[in-house]
């Protein structure tokens, strides 16, 4: 057997686990394991200009491509200025694992130079973590890493190594196992057949019957089982924001998204459900407005792999925990079998009244304006026409993210990529530069404002040294635009901290990391400008694109109200 | 209504501080909490108490699920069950107090493990309503300190919570 040290073995282990990329930043707890790098080629190292963006970037990775994406960080400030990145991953269910240098174990516990306790600081924002305490168990704890990170509801693990774990003179036997069990660790691999079997019952004797899907669809690899389904059943599709993509954006069945920002038709058809069938998803607050007005007249299915999110914020009639794509097949295997499903007369009366609603001018109708001025829905719009709705898309937070969300239909999972649970400002571009590093071929868009896109800005030297084209597409508003809205509605226009003064020529800064920076102003110019920048396939070009600074994004659920509570303009509601 | 969960958990460090942070971060209330080691040392046993509607206990006993260092759990007061608390109180035992004291300890089968001039150390194991009652027998101002553990607990008859 082969005898390696801590460090190799940290390598090695990442090598087998089939890890091609890791995003870190080096410091002096680390170095055992950063030399071990240098002495090798298989696992490539990318160096961020700060440790959040290398969590965001392995996050954009582990969303676009359903593998864990792998953080290395040092201790202390390396390893907290990650917490944000983990989080984000937390709340949305991203697989990561993040490895963070630690002081050498004999000064653990002494306020030693750059020592933070990361165990505890990160508890509450992972799935699991560990301490390497003997250096024999690395190759296990890695593989356990992976593991727990991957299976069941995936989450971010943290794996925190002392320094003296990892030295170079001491060698140990080395080999990485195939398999892991953890005895007190067993996520559901299928579902209930009786519980499918009553919800597709309740199903087929519903007269208004509608799917409400999330994230869990996409992490989960169930996006063609649900549009089957769905095709089967031929009931009405909304998504989550973290669940677009997961059945055709552009599909007749398609209502758009749901929730706060959703559009009227998701939002009065589940408000008028008789039956939800969710997938996948939480029932958010962002999502379901008031709980105790919540679909007054529905019985619900809920399918998660998590029994703690179900019955949650609302109660459950019918549960069903385990793999979302298991139970998504057997369900469609059953409705065959006995033929459970609405009839053909229900559901056409149904979906007369959805067609109704839905009303002919697209799911989220804007004013357009005089054309004297980009409205930024229409940059969305044109994003998808240049691209052809095929392109990767990373978001920071804020209107633009909902704007994206709203008007970019994705009709493949993994190509939305934004930060959903937590809302972080400042995911957008490292998110896409993770994505864009993995797909190099592939078209890659940060759809940003000029306040997120300072929050992580440093990356744009990251991009210039492992030639990363990502296309930059700033909604400049001068002004925190969502925060604004909300001061419009609530506060009488007060807006406290809500501007941007001293915005940078962004030109001049893209240009100054090597980049392309492109200045649109009015809108004729919008789509030859985009068009110009995707064919320029080997540059990251960043497009400041100045925009009417008075949308609000619309329609907006009314705090408190039930789904189909909505003010649809800043003069109407429903 | 209170509720007795008990947990088998993984007996490494930082399992602990996971099972107490979960219920901060959830803002679970936790009234009692005792843990320590089984006969397999790889396992410990953490007996809580805890207060809530039926819902947030499901939630409680599913977040705890989660825990990756949770072996198993059951929630005691779903059966029947046996809860004992132990507690060591010291009372001020002078004058015609000291027979008063003497006799309602005996009288709660109590015994007196350490004795002054002035002060009768108390051991009493019990339900921690038989505990409670105690104290409110002696009279709250003759204590002088109380030290109890939290409550134990264990399912009656042949159920047991085992790996």
């Amino acid at each position: 057997m082969e005898l390696l040290s801590g460090a190799e073995m940290v390598v090695r282990s990442l090598r087998d686990e089939g890890v091609k990329y890791i995003y870190g930043y080096p410091g002096g707890a680390l170095l055992h394991i950063y030399d071990a790098i240098f002495r090798q080629d298989d696992v490539v190292h990318i160096l961020v200009r700060h440790e959040q963006a290398a969590a965001h970037m392995a996050d954009g990775y582990a969303r676009a491509s359903g593998k864990a994406g792998v953080v290395l960080v040092t201790s202390g400030p390396g390893a907290t200025n990650t917490i944000t990145g983990i989080a984000t991953a937390y709340m949305d269910s991203i697989p990561m694992v993040v490895i963070s240098g630690q002081v050498a174990s004999d000064m653990v516990g002494t306020d030693a130079f750059q020592e933070t306790d990361m165990m505890g600081v990160s508890r509450p924002i992972v799935k699991h973590s560990f301490m390497i305490k003997d250096p024999r168990e690395i190759p296990e704890v890695i593989k356990k890493a992976f593991y727990i990170a991957q299976s069941g509801r995936p989450g971010p693990v943290v794996v925190d190594i002392p320094k003296d774990m990892t030295n170079p003179a001491e060698k140990f036997e080395y080999s990485y196992p195939k398999k892991v069990k953890l005895r007190s660790y067993n996520p559901a691999v299928r579902g209930h057949s009786g519980q499918i079997r009553k919800a597709l019952d309740m199903l087929a004797e519903a007269k208004r019957p509608i799917i409400y899907s999330g994230g869990g669809v996409i992490l989960g690899g169930a996006s063609a089982q649900l549009t089957e389904l769905a095709r089967e059943l031929n009931v009405p599709v909304t998504n989550t924001l973290m669940g677009l993509g997961a059945y055709p954006g552009s599909d007749r069945q398609f209502l758009g998204m749901l929730g706060m920002h959703g559009s009227y038709v998701a939002n009065v058809a589940m408000h008028h459900a008789d039956v939800v069938l969710c997938v996948g998803a939480r029932f958010d607050d962002r999502v379901i407005n008031g709980a105790a007005k919540f679909c007054p007249n529905a019985k619900i299915i809920h399918v998660d792999i998590d029994p703690a999110s179900i019955s949650k914020t609302i109660h459950a009639d019918i549960p069903i925990v385990g793999p979302v794509d298991g139970v998504l097949n057997e369900m469609l295997a059953t409705t065959r079998e006995f033929n459970l499903r609405p009839t053909k007369e229900v559901m056409a009366s149904w979906w007369k009244q959805v067609d109704e609603w839905r009303g002919g001018g697209g799911l989220f109708p804007y004013d357009k304006g005089d054309g004297s001025i980009i409205k930024p829905q229409s940059v969305i719009e044109t994003l998808w026409e240049v691209t052809e709705g095929d392109a990767y898309v990373s978001s920071d937070v804020g209107q633009h993210q909902m704007f994206a969300a709203q008007y970019y239909p994705f009709n493949k999972p993994n190509r939305w990529i934004n930060s959903g649970g937590l809302g972080t400002m400042g995911f957008g571009l490292p998110a896409a530069m993770g994505v864009q590093l993995h797909y190099p071929d592939a078209q890659v868009a940060c759809v940003t404002g000029e306040g997120s896109i300072q929050m992580n800005i440093q990356e744009l030297s990251t991009c210039l040294q492992y030639d990363l084209p990502v296309k930059i597409i700033t909604l400049n508003n001068r002004a925190l635009g969502m925060v604004r809205q909300w001061q419009d509605m609530q506060y009488d226009s007060r807006y406290s901290h809500s501007y941007m003064e001293s915005l940078p020529d962004f030109i001049k800064l893209a240009e100054s990391y090597g980049h392309v920076g492109m200045r649109v102003d009015k809108p004729e110019e919008l789509k030859p400008a985009m068009e110009e920048a995707f064919a320029n396939r080997k540059r990251l070009v960043f497009m400041d694109i100045r925009v009417d600074d008075s949308e609000h994004v619309y329609p907006m659920h009314i705090k408190d109200g039930s789904m189909r509570d909505m003010w649809l303009s800043k003069t109407e509601r429903t | 209504m209170r509720h007795i969960i008990s947990v088998l958990l993984e007996n490494e460090p930082g399992a602990l501080s996971r099972v107490v942070g979960l219920f901060s971060q959830r803002n679970y209330n936790i009234e009692t909490l005792t843990v320590a080691p089984t006969e397999d040392p790889t396992l410990s046993r953490l007996t809580l108490t805890t207060v809530g509607h039926d819902e947030v206990i499901e939630q409680i006993t599913k977040n705890l699920n989660k825990l990756i260092e949770v072996v198993k759990l059951v929630n005691l007061s779903e059966g029947a069950h046996i809860e004992r608390e132990l507690m060591l109180v010291k009372i001020k035992a002078t004058g015609a107090q000291r027979a008063e004291v003497k006799r309602t300890t005996d009288i709660f089968r109590g015994q007196i493990v350490d004795v002054t001039s002035s002060v009768y150390t108390v051991q009493l194991a019990g339900t921690s309503d038989k505990l409670d009652s105690f104290i409110e027998a002696v009279g709250p101002a003759a204590v002088i300190e109380v030290v109890r553990t939290g409550v134990s607990g264990i399912a009656r008859g042949e159920k047991v919570l085992s790996i």
